[in-house]
Order: C-alpha cells, then structure tokens, then sequence
C-alpha cells in the first residue's frame, strides 16, 4: 500500500517536475502571455464561474464556498485565503529558506493586527491618550496608510528583538522560544488592558477609507471584493520582492547557513547577521498579513490569536513545501480553503492537518510540491542512512 | 508589586510552588530522558500527559465515584488510577515513538522535521479528545465526553484540609501527598537509571550510541523503555494533577508541557536530577511571580524565565549529563 503510493507520488512529482522544466524553457514572450493570464485568472476569481445576466456555469461554481448551504462569502474567503498566502510567504522566508523553525509567527500577525487597530482605532486607549494629550478632537486617529507603514516598523523591530538574544540558540529550541513568544503576545495583549483593551479587543478598525461604516464606497463590511483584490496585490508585491530577494546575495547566504551553519561561517557568511535578517523579512511580512487581516474584519481580541493557528501556519508551509513559494503557497489556500468548502469537515480540520503533517514528514519530509534544492538535500540524508545504519 | 503580600506569606508561596513543582518536575523527566537519549525534544510530551489526565477520569467516572469516599477506597482509587493512567500515558508515549519518530529516524532525517512530526501528533491527540470521541462516545460515557472542547471536573478524592501550619504556613494534605509521591518517583527512577542492568543499557546509548550497539545493546529497545518510562512519569503526574486540582481538558497539555519543558531546560536537559530541580524551581518562581505581579502573568513568567535560562546559561543549572553519570 505504502509503496504504491510511494510509486504513484514519485510519478506525480515527475511530472510536476517536467512542467517546470519546460516553462523555464518557454520564450520569454510565451512565459509574459502566461503570467499576464495567471493574473486575469487570480484578479477574476471572485467572479469565479458567474456570467453575466446572472448566469452559472455549473462545474466552476461548484468550487465556490458559497455554492454550498451555510457556506461563506465567497470574496471573504478568497480573502483569507491571499492572507494566508502571505503569511506562508513570510514564515517561508524564516522556515524554508533560513531553516529556523518559528512556532510563534502568530505573534508578529499579532502586533501587525494591532498596530492598525491601536493607532487607527477612535476606540482605542492608545488613540484616546494621545487625542488627551494633544487637544485633539475625538474623531482624530493615525491614518490607515501610516499605520500600514508602522505595522511593518513595529514588526521588524519586534522581529529583531525576538532574534537578537534567541537565534544563538539552534533548532528544537528556537522553536519552543518562538513558541513561549507567540504566547507572551498574546497573554499581554490579553493583560495590558489599558493598552489594547484587554480581553474585550478593539473595535471599528479602519480601512483604507476610514473607520468600517456603511458609507465607505469601496472598502466597506458587505462586498469583499476589493479587499480581496488589495490582499491580491499585496501578495503579487511581496512575491516579487522575496523572489528577488531569495536570489540575491542575501537568499544565498540564508541558503548556505539553512544547510551548514559552521561551513557558511567558515566561508566568510556571519550566520547570526543573516539569521537576524530573515527574522525580521519574515516578521514584516507576518506584520503586514495580520494589519489586512485587522483592517477587514475591524474588530480584533486576543482569542484570535492563539498558538494553534501558529502551528498551522506552519504546517501549510511544510505540507505545502517548505522552501518552495509555489509550495507553500498552495498549502495556505488548500488550509483557508478547504474546511470552508467543505464545511462538514471543519471540526475536523485540526485533526486533518495534524495527520498531513505526520504524513507528509514521513512520506514526503519536503512536502508536496518540493524545492528542487531541499529534495536533494533530504535524498542525501537518507543515502548517508543508508551508509551507515548504526547512527540513531 | 506585591511585595508585602510575597514577603508575609513567604513560606506559604514556597509550599505552594513546591507541590506545584513536583508536578512539572514529573512531566520534566519525560523531555529529558528522550532528550539525554536522543538528542530530540519529544513535542509531544505534553499530550501523554494529557492522555492521563483522561485516563483517570474515565476511570474515576465508570466507577462511579462520589465524592469524598471513604478513606480505604480513596488509597484503592488513586493506587487503581496511578496504574491505569501509567499504561494509557506510557501508551501513547510509546505509539508516539512508534508512530512519529521511528521511520524517521530509519531515513535520517533532519531533526527540524522530528520536531514537525510531533507537532503534527500532538494537535492529532488533542482532537481526538477534543472533538473525535465526544463525538464516538458521547452517548456512552456521559460526563466525560458529553462535552466537546471544555473543562471538565473531577470527582474529589481526598479533601484538601490542612495537616500542620509552621508558623503562618499551612500544609494541606494533597499537597503533601503530591510533594512526597513525587518526590518518591523520582528517587526510584534515579535508582532505576543509575544502578541496574537496564539503566547502564539507558545510559550506554546517551553517551555513544554507536559503541553501546557494539556492546550488544539494543537500541531499539531502549528507546523503548525511555519513551514509556517517561510516559509513565507522565501517567504519575496526571493522577497527582487530578487529585490537586480536580479539572482537564483536552488543551491542557500545551502550556503545561512547556511548562516543564522550562523546568526540564532550567535544570539541564538530559539530566534526571537536573528535572527535580529545574521542576521545584520554576514552580516556586512562578507562584512568587504571580504573587508578585498578577496571577494572570503566571505563563508569561515562566516563558521568561525559559528565555533567559537559555540565553545565559543554555545547559541549565546542573548541565546536560545522562549519558556522562557515574557507571
């Protein structure tokens, strides 16, 4: 059984393979018109399956999660669904490229939450003190484009001050630090009531045109889909940038030290300079994924923000692929997709998780669309095994 | 800051911390007896706790226990619940090994990806209990899994009175009975490791696995015998947290086991003595903070304490020595 599922995943990931190879081998206008299509596809799909006149085409409109009874709005899970993404793409920078396991990425999508909903809040005591202090009127809070910009200081800085004292540390125990980190956010955010409220959270967090009301054209409470497509945008944005990023210098050295930490010493990286630098890339896009998730729903309280959503953002990255964007941004749709298509299934979608991730370390420990680079590296792990069958 | 409050009733925080400890110190043994053999932290620790504290429950509940029952029944009741959460807990720990960490260590793997399997197995275990069986057996088993995903109590087995004071200090009974019991484990285990035939095969492997199997030792199976020995440790601190304070609940496990996953660090992971210490430490730190402070700052106390343990001093208190013990 296992070994004819072996057989039929190495065939899958064959063919996986030869598409890549012969899009890379694709002219360069061939690989545009595909990109170009790639991204009608992803600004249309809120229109997923509709015509026009109120039409269905019926095999695509199946795959909507409103399509079924009780199922969600179809833009707003489109929606989780890109945060999600985006929260892969910044712990994959963390997990998959640097190789520092973080199990409290939660709480930088944390402080970038609140960082909207503190400063772009009237009901905010942070706001209220400063329009005490200031003489200001009560209608005054930061704006929602400035607060965007101080979720990604604050996050970075938070990300360096996480790192600094604990990225010495190697492995199981930076996970488990990370772990304590994720939880200290939250119980201060819980505790520091005269900050963030406490247990009662924030309400009326702004958009991008202020305060939620049901006057704001364009970024209200009902339609979803514009910020779907803001969420879109931000997640094409940062793709971009890590990709770019991932093959600099940088991306190299987060590689070498993700493989051999000692060697890339000895070859002149300083692993704790790159360590620190993936920390607070990956922070910052955590940061910002948390701010968008804060500005839709305009009302946040620390229950959001519990361990167990850490650890599934890990899992859509190592289920996913971890090092792989492809990977692991697939992980995140199939984990925001999946328990809202099928609702029946919802109550078991931790325990269906926590068995993939078993699974799919066992079966597959480079997930399910893998980075060529990690593949390779795991094969000779299990070569050397093989080599030498008395190591434990 | 309470300072008063922590001063004035000093004695009585140390009491509490220390009967608060022994509990941590207990789960503590289970992450450093795998860490000292394997170099692995067993995420998943916690959830064997968890499996006992359910254990005894159930247990408890298909008996029909009242509350407060005689004392004859009560010793037989706790003596039946130490057993049978002892299996179901060194069980689990063993599936675990079997299930998580075995076919792993065949390809050998790096350890980041140990550490996702046990993960993956620990939200497993906690939705089995928190979803899955309430949803199997919840007809069958009223009280225990007619619930999903809440606190459920417990029957009370002996009621907590006070024994003697010392000046202002009271020492109730439970608290005695978990200090001492505790206390009592661990020397056997200690005794266990340190002077029998199983223990030296425990500690050949900590020290170099490779020259333990050329002696003829079975790795195999002693890591077997950590993973359920921890299991049963687990097993004995499920039924002294059911007695102290008479609740679980399928979540339970995550912030106690990083809790004694501190004490385990604290005191040098891989050290057996090392847990008791780390263990009564941190439970006397934590109630002096939460004195200190606010009781709701309790968690965040020890993951601070954790932090700073590693940045300064990351082999712990007494350092990481299983493997390097006297033979």
């Amino acid at each position: 059984m296992i070994d004819k599922l072996r057989t039929a995943d190495r065939r899958r990931v064959g063919i996986l393979n030869s598409v890549g190879d012969r899009w890379q081998a694709l002219p360069r206008w061939q690989k545009a018109v595909g990109v170009v299509a790639l991204l009608v596809f992803l600004y249309h799909l809120p229109y997923l399956g509709k015509l026009p006149g109120g039409l269905m085409i019926p095999g695509l409109n199946n795959l909507r999660t409103d399509s079924i009874e009780g199922g969600n709005n179809w833009a707003g899970v489109l929606f989780v669904c890109a945060i999600y993404v985006l929260v892969a793409i910044g712990l994959n920078v963390v997990v998959g490229l640097a190789g520092l396991l973080d199990l409290g990425y939660i709480g930088f999508f944390a402080i970038g939450a609140y960082s909207v909903a503190l400063f772009g809040s009237v009901n905010s005591p942070v706001v209220k003190w400063i329009q005490q202090e200031f003489d200001l009127p009560p209608t005054w809070a930061v704006t929602w484009g400035i607060c965007l910009l101080l979720a990604i200081v604050l996050t970075m800085i938070s990300g360096v001050i996480l790192g600094w004292p604990t990225l010495r540390l190697r492995g199981d125990y930076l996970a488990i630090v990370t772990l304590g980190f994720g939880e200290i956010i939250r119980i201060v955010a819980r505790n520091a009531t005269g900050v963030t409220n406490g247990p009662v959270g924030i309400s009326a967090i702004p958009g991008p045109e202020g305060p939620p009301s049901a006057d704001n054209k364009v970024f209200g409470l009902i339609d979803a889909k514009p910020w779907y497509w803001l969420a879109i945008t931000f997640v094409l944005l940062m793709v971009v940038l890590v990709r770019r990023l991932e093959h600099s210098r940088v991306g190299r050295a987060w590689l070498a030290v993700r493989e051999d930490e000692d060697a890339a010493a000895v070859m002149g990286v300083y692993p704790f300079k790159f360590k620190l630098w993936a920390f607070a890339m990956g922070a910052a896009l955590g940061g910002l994924s948390g701010f968008l998730f804060g500005s839709r729903n305009a009302f946040i309280d620390p229950t959001q923000f519990n361990a167990n959503l850490s650890i599934l953002f890990v899992a859509m990255v190592v289920v996913g692929g971890s090092g792989n964007m492809i990977g692991v941004s697939l992980g995140a749709v199939l984990l925001a997709y999946l328990p809202e298509r099928f609702r029946d299934f919802a109550d078991y979608r931790w325990l269906v998780f926590g068995l993939a991730m078993v699974l799919v370390m066992i079966l597959r420990p480079q997930g399910l669309i893998p980075s060529r680079r990690r593949a390779r590296e795991l094969k000779d792990r299990a070569a050397e095994a093989e080599e030498a069958p008395a190591h434990v | 800051m309470h300072f008063d409050e922590l001063i004035g009733h000093f004695g009585q925080h140390t009491v509490d911390g220390l009967s608060k400890g022994a509990i941590y110190a207990l789960i503590a043994l289970g992450y450093t007896l795998v860490y000292g053999v394997l170099r692995l932290i067993n995420f998943a620790h916690s959830e064997v706790f968890m499996v006992g504290t359910f254990a005894v429950l159930i247990l408890w509940n298909q008996l029909g226990v009242e509350n407060n029952p005689p004392i004859g029944q009560a010793i037989l009741l706790l003596v039946l619940g130490l057993v049978v959460a002892a299996a179901a807990s060194g069980g689990t720990a063993l599936a675990l090994e079997r299930i998580a960490y075995r076919p792993l260590r065949r390809k050998n793997a790096p350890p980041l990806i140990f550490l996702i399997t046990a993960i993956g197995l620990s939200l497993v275990f906690v939705e089995l209990f928190g979803q899955v069986l309430p949803k199997l057996f919840g007809s069958m088993l009223p009280d225990v899994f007619g619930r999903p995903r809440q606190i459920i109590g417990m029957p009370t087995i002996i009621q907590q009175e006070t024994l003697f004071t010392i000046g202002n200090t009271a020492i109730t009974n439970i608290q005695l009975i978990v200090f001492v019991s505790a206390v009592v484990m661990m020397a056997l285990l200690d005794w266990f490791i340190n002077r029998t035939r199983y223990g030296r095969g425990v500690r050949a492997v900590a020290q170099n696995p490779e020259t333990a199997a050329l002696m003829g030792v079975n790795q195999e199976r002693v890591i077997m015998l950590i993973f359920v020995i921890g299991g049963i440790m687990a097993g004995a601190a499920a039924l002294l947290w059911s007695m102290r304070f008479g609740f679980t609940q399928n979540s339970i496990g995550f912030v106690l086991g990083l809790k004694a996953f501190t004490a385990a660090v604290l005191g040098g992971i891989g050290n057996l003595r090392g847990a008791l210490l780390g263990g009564l430490f941190l439970g006397i730190v934590e109630v002096y903070g939460a004195t200190l402070f606010a009781s709701n700052w309790e968690d965040v106390i020890a993951f601070v304490v954790l932090i700073v343990v590693l940045m300064f001093r990351p082999t712990g208190l007494l350092g990481e020595s299983l493997g390097r013990a006297r033979a």
